[in-house]
């Protein structure tokens, strides 16, 4: 076998994995059990697909062979201690009812289980580094030394969190189910804030192993494309389009020598005009109410991407936009946001009085971009002396090299 | 699936019995009990007194130690509990989002070794 030809079953296997950890975890009730089974079913498939080739349908082929595995064990292991968890799964593994299930991915009753998959690994009561960790390991295929790497933190510490977690679900019975749609707000934060920590990381340019971490915010996107797939509500087709919308900028967000660009600095030719494109379609075909956090925040986005220069940008449309995200999410950051649109499109002066009311909320004492837009705008007004300590100030508070560097050159330049 | 679900508190700044105040949160409480026994959840549930009726008792080599307070000096202390019969930890975080304590404490749910 050619390794090109390993490389891609191994791929493919990656994609089409997580279909089979999410039916193999509902029929048997079993985590471990289901991903032990589809980790076997993995030397399987690197045996025999490079030289059988990849089958038609890898996801249903990934299911059956885990499953076959899963009982080849239980059945192995059937006198031994803990038999009682092995025979459970067991009985539920066998039922005829599971054939059809295993060749769709799908229950009679129409559930997804991927889409199970994803809000339990994104079940708020666990913490967001293991619901980001699970999420990577079981919806996402990577291996925890992927993960690892990606996190910049020990492949232990990432094996440590999936091992709590998956014994958290288990002990505390955390529900393996989609929410309802009362719930689904809600529970939709949990896994937007898990691709946006994800999407985050894909740029966080911190440190080196850059590779990988665009890697991750293509893992964001994937991940909100199927989402989107398999529950077209409208937060969740908004959300796509919102990390498209960003992502579509990321080949101007930092220059050749590797520094931050400005959204206004930005060159927008090389902006990706399919993807904006893509997200502007989504948006389109949504219906005009309800809006929601997400659906207002796409807007916001889109009417920056569709914008030939900062200039041109309407911004008392995008005012109106974060008028509208207030209503909807009176938060400290909203209003930030907010302040800064409001400067473009009523002056400095006016953009600090709504910094003012962002800065009543009193949580963003220590945040660096509210005194970089505060020094931004104070330096716009002629009151340099202010504007110097406002970047000081967002200086000693931010930990990115990237966004340093580039606070450094806006205070030279004053 | 049984969840003991622990309120916690600073009891310094607990309303006190015979308040204007504490008679409303109780009135709070009978009505989320009445609650809970209707949705047939509720095992068992009590407030507790507050911590300096406490005993914390210790055998150290042999010896029965028994010492006057609680096990650990903390900032918020255990005010009561709820034994409740839950499908899963989503119908027993939902309650115990309902406890009137959790607005100015905040409230631990623990699934039972069964």
């Amino acid at each position: 076998m050619g390794v090109t030809a390993s490389a891609d079953s191994a791929e493919v296997f990656r994609r089409e994995s997580a279909r089979a950890v999410a039916t193999l975890i509902k029929a048997s009730g079993d985590w471990d059990l289901a991903e032990d089974a589809v980790q076997e079913a993995f030397v399987v498939a690197l045996d025999r697909w490079p030289v059988d080739g990849v089958p038609d349908n890898p996801g249903a082929w990934i299911t059956t062979t885990a499953r076959r595995k899963m009982l080849d064990r239980i059945r192995r292991e059937a006198g031994r201690a803990g038999k009682e968890r092995l025979a459970v799964a067991g009985a539920r593994l066998v039922a005829p009812a599971l054939d059809e299930h295993i060749a769709t991915g799908r229950e009679p009753s129409g559930g997804d289980d991927r889409l199970r998959l994803m809000f339990t690994c994104c079940h708020p009561t666990l913490s967001e580094s293991a619901q980001v960790a699970l999420t990577l390991r079981l919806l996402g295929g990577l291996t925890t030394t992927e993960i690892a790497r990606a996190f910049l933190v020990p492949e232990a510490t990432v094996a440590q969190r999936i091992v709590r977690a998956k014994r958290k679900i288990r002990d505390a019975h955390i529900p393996y189910r989609i929410p309802s749609a009362t719930e689904l707000g809600q529970r939709l934060d949990a896994v937007a804030a898990v691709l946006y920590l994800l999407f985050n990381e894909g740029y966080a340019t911190a440190s080196g192993t850059e590779l990988v971490r665009v890697e991750m915010a293509d893992e964001a996107i994937r991940l909100a494309r199927l989402l989107a797939a398999l529950l077209p509500d409208a937060e969740c087709v908004a959300l796509l389009a919102l990390l498209l919308l960003q992502h579509a900028r990321r080949a101007a967000r930092v220059d050749e020598d590797g520094e931050l660009v400005t959204l206004a600095a930005q060159d927008r030719t090389r902006w990706d005009k399919a993807a904006i494109a893509e997200a502007t379609a989504l948006l389109a075909a949504l219906p005009s109410a309800p809006r929601g956090f997400y659906r207002v925040q796409a807007d916001i986005a889109a009417a920056h991407a569709t914008s030939i220069s900062a200039d041109d940008t309407d911004w008392p449309r995008v005012v109106e936009l974060y008028d509208e995200l207030v209503s909807l999410r009176p938060t400290s950051v909203v209003l930030l946001n907010r302040a800064v649109a409001v400067a473009e499109a009523s002056g400095p002066l006016a953009g600090l009085a709504a910094l003012r009311d962002a800065e009543s909320g009193g949580d963003l004492a220590d945040y660096h971009l509210f005194h970089a837009a505060r020094a931004e705008l104070l330096a716009r007004a002629g009151r340099r002396d202010e504007s110097v300590d406002a970047f000081r100030r967002a200086l000693a508070l931010t930990a990115n090299d990237v966004e340093r560097r580039h606070l450094e050159r806006r205070l030279r330049a004053l | 699936m049984k969840y003991v679900v622990l309120i916690c508190s600073d009891e310094t700044t607990d309303t006190q019995p015979g308040t204007p105040e504490n008679d409303t949160v109780m009135a709070e409480y009978g009505e989320l009990v009445g609650e809970m026994v209707k949705a047939g959840v509720m095992i068992d549930g009590h407030r507790l007194r507050p911590t300096d009726t406490a005993t914390t008792v210790r055998v150290e080599r042999g010896k029965v130690v028994t010492t006057d307070g609680p096990f650990a000096e903390t900032k918020e202390q255990i005010g009561g509990f709820f034994v409740l019969e839950c499908r899963d930890l989503d119908e027993a975080t939902a309650w115990a989002a309902r406890i009137p304590t959790a607005r100015n404490g905040s409230i631990e749910v623990r699934p039972v070794w069964e």
